[in-house]
């Protein structure tokens, strides 16, 4: 019986697209981001980028082979969440708190839940969050090192205390913030990638980024210069493009993404005008995580030849 | 309301498209199973050691829907034995040894069709059943109440990659087909004849517009190269944007869904008597030696007909039955060509290697393909628990398989395996439901 057939259920064919190239994908489109990072923030972003995504990774494996699970590392997600976390800090942080960090991603917020797919939010941006109220060293941004700064705020700070910020310095990203939040120009090369390759779709973005634009306009009196300087500031962008699409923390309908970008908009703008910290896009996406469950059943398919009798 | 049909681009792989058909050489033996439709397996009505010619009736159609099924080459009846279908069910089957001359029957004569119901005992007759691959005998479709028929739909779609059988009946055989569609036009009292075809195969859509020119009442729709185009709930809505609800059938929008080689096949009965008892397949694969268009005799093995292709260039990891997406795998070459095989796919191991299934990331991607709407990765974990009243909700019963899901799942999980499962849960809880309360 040398020439034995395999039987097998139909489709006998696939698309090729795995788990692992999409997420070495999405690591190809946040590459610009960490270079325009460590290029702006100088060489220590990239032990806190090095730091991260061997903590991730690490921590997955040894998680993995602990409780003797399959060993997932290879599919690449565990060095998404290190990148995306690593470019949510800023570059001063110490090295302690980053792998803390990774611990609370990778272990509490993702393989206790049953590790990728099974996470209810995103584990780097969580981390963010639990880095950000548990470590003072988050609350003092880092500040470019190619030029001299006059101030020690984020942009954010500056025109909240009514100052204003050039656009071009808001669009190479010279201003204070995370090692990959500030460079408009390496998000949106990132953000285009992902188009191409079909890896997200438009929704969550252009609704997220739209939202705070529209809202921005609004709260400032139709200063449209004001609205986009607002809307560069911060982590709008990083975290529209990069975090809100998550796969598995935001809806899969394309209904529920733009409920969702719309959501994490108004949550933003909300937590910026009237909230104690002077960003909210980390705790915006965090809430909508949360409600994607529920925005996914709101907007399920419609089934073609409808129920059966 | 207004639907978008979603789908997925498949490769097209169509190697044959610019060749006409050759014969294959005759073939020593020939293996008929008595099943090669849906319904009951029809009953020899022949015996070991009697003499057939090409086109003598070898048995008898068993109940409401079922098919007749006739000698495929001149020779003698050697056998009738069960076989194993790639279905998995066992069947008789009747082996005939050819002569190698290929003689027609003597009593042959091209039926006369006075009436709709001399056309509908034609069609029974000719033992034509579905050719897409539903086999599905074609009179019981026709049986239904022809003031219910509207359009009819002719599927000439032929979206799975690989196959170009359909787009040559539809070059070489248009003749056939405008004998057949007079026919039935002149009998039924149709509105519409549509025939639906992807934009790919320019030389099928010319061919399909002369015939319609010459006929008059007939319409050529091109359709979107979108996987699963010939579907049927899909047809139909591209070609009449009507939506079959779920559950039910063409004909309650109206509609009489035939693919065009079935057209063909009863075209060429009405006009010479000769039955369905060859098939045009398309050969190809990584492992085929020189793929091409065939006609062999139904019930040719596959052996036969890879060794007529120059035999097999290397080991095949699995050889289908129709094309990639929704075919069939055989288990050995020793398979015949039934009524309803449309293509043989050997493929390589490399052709045919999945990905490695992992955990669903909830991309989406199925649910975003699935030209019906369904929510596939859902399916999945309410068949985990075995929840029919959960299943039931998911609306899995209106799957048609298409397989698009799994096609397109980056973790490879079995999304159009488990909605297969689930119908048969359903299928066995309603019947169990049916036993207690009936």
């Amino acid at each position: 019986m040398d020439n034995m057939l395999h039987i097998s259920a139909s489709p006998h064919i696939h698309s090729g697209r795995s788990t692992m190239s999409i997420m070495r994908d999405v690591l190809i489109s946040l590459t610009p981001a960490a270079i325009a990072g460590t290029v702006i923030f100088g060489l220590r972003s990239l032990l806190v980028i090095a730091v991260c995504v061997a903590s991730c990774v690490l921590l997955e494996a040894l998680y993995n082979f602990i409780t003797k699970k399959d060993q997932t590392v290879g599919d690449l997600s565990a060095a998404v969440t290190g990148l995306l976390l690593a470019l949510n800090l800023p570059s001063t942080v110490p090295v302690w708190q980053c792998v803390v960090g990774c611990v609370f991603a990778i272990i509490v917020v993702k393989c206790l839940f049953g590790g990728i797919g099974c996470n209810l939010v995103n584990p780097a941006i969580t981390a963010r969050v639990f880095m950000l109220v548990s470590f003072g060293s988050m609350a003092s941004h880092g500040m470019p090192t190619i030029v001299d700064t006059v101030s020690g705020a984020t942009p954010l700070e500056q025109m909240a205390n009514g100052g204003t910020v050039p656009l071009t310095d808001l669009i190479l990203g010279i201003r204070g913030g995370a090692i990959g939040e500030t460079c408009a120009i390496a998000l949106l090369l990132g953000f285009a990638y992902l188009l191409i390759r079909r890896i997200i779709s438009w929704h969550i973005p252009v609704m997220y980024i739209g939202s705070v634009f529209v809202l921005s306009l609004l709260a400032e009196g139709f200063d449209a210069a004001r609205a986009l300087a607002l809307t560069l500031s911060g982590a709008v962008l990083i975290g529209a493009i990069f975090m809100a699409t998550d796969y598995v923390t935001s809806p899969a309908t394309a209904w529920g993404k733009v409920i969702f970008g719309l959501g994490a908009g108004l949550l933003t703008f909300l937590i910026r005008y009237y909230g104690i910290y002077p960003e909210g896009v980390s705790f915006a996406v965090l809430f909508m995580n949360i409600l994607t469950p529920y925005i996914e059943k709101l907007t399920a398919h419609k089934v073609f030849g409808g129920k059966a009798v | 309301m207004s639907f978008f049909l979603h789908g997925v681009h498949v490769p097209h792989r169509k190697n044959t498209a610019d060749q006409s058909a050759k014969r294959i050489s005759p073939v020593k033996t020939v293996t008929i199973p008595m099943s090669m439709h849906i319904g009951a397996p029809a009953k020899p009505t022949v015996r070991v050691g009697d003499t057939v010619q090409v086109g003598t009736k070898i048995a008898d159609a068993v109940g409401a829907v079922s098919s007749p099924i006739h000698a495929s080459v001149s020779g003698k009846v050697t056998k009738i034995s069960d076989i194993l279908l790639s279905s998995g069910n066992t069947v008789p089957a009747v082996i005939i040894e050819s002569d190698g001359e290929m003689t027609p029957d003597a009593d042959m004569q091209a039926p006369v069709i006075a009436s709709r119901e001399d056309l509908l005992v034609a069609m029974k007759d000719s033992g034509v059943v579905g050719l897409g691959g539903a086999g599905f005998p074609t009179y019981v479709k026709w049986s239904a109440d022809p003031a219910r028929m509207e359009d009819l739909i002719i599927n000439g779609a032929e979206c799975e990659p690989y196959i170009t059988s359909d787009s040559l009946t539809m070059t070489e055989r248009a003749d056939d087909m405008e004998y057949a569609l007079r026919v039935i036009m002149k009998h039924f009292p149709l509105k519409r004849v549509i025939i639906g075809i992807e934009s790919n195969k320019p030389a099928a859509i010319a061919s399909m517009k002369d015939m319609a020119a010459r006929i008059g009442g007939v319409e050529v729709c091109v359709l979107p190269q979108l996987y699963p185009q010939g579907g049927e709930k899909v047809l139909v809505y591209h070609t009449t944007k009507k939506v079959i609800p779920a559950g039910k059938l063409p004909i309650d929008v109206g509609c009489v869904v035939c693919n065009c080689t079935t057209i063909a096949a009863i075209g060429s009965y009405l006009q010479t008597g000769m039955p369905l008892v060859e098939k045009c397949i398309t050969v190809d694969g990584g492992a085929v030696a020189e793929p091409q268009n065939l006609v062999v005799p139904i019930g040719t093995s596959l052996e036969d007909v890879f060794a007529f292709c120059g035999g097999l260039k290397s080991t095949p990891s699995k050889v289908l039955y129709g094309g990639p997406m929704m075919g069939v795998t055989v288990p050995d070459l020793s398979a015949p060509v039934l009524k309803n095989t449309n293509a043989v796919i050997a493929l390589t191991e490399k052709e045919s290697r999945l990905p490695k299934t992992s955990a669903c990331i909830r991309c989406g991607a199925c649910t975003n393909v699935c030209p019906l709407g369904l929510a596939p990765a859902q399916i999945l974990l309410a068949y985990k628990k075995k929840d029919a009243d959960m299943l039931k909700a998911l609306s899995v019963e209106s799957c048609m398989l298409c397989g698009c899901c799994s096609f397109n799942c980056p973790a490879n999980r079995p999304l159009v395996q488990t909605n297969s499962l689930s119908k048969q849960l359903l299928k066995e809880t309603k019947a169990k439901e049916t036993t207690k309360h009936g």
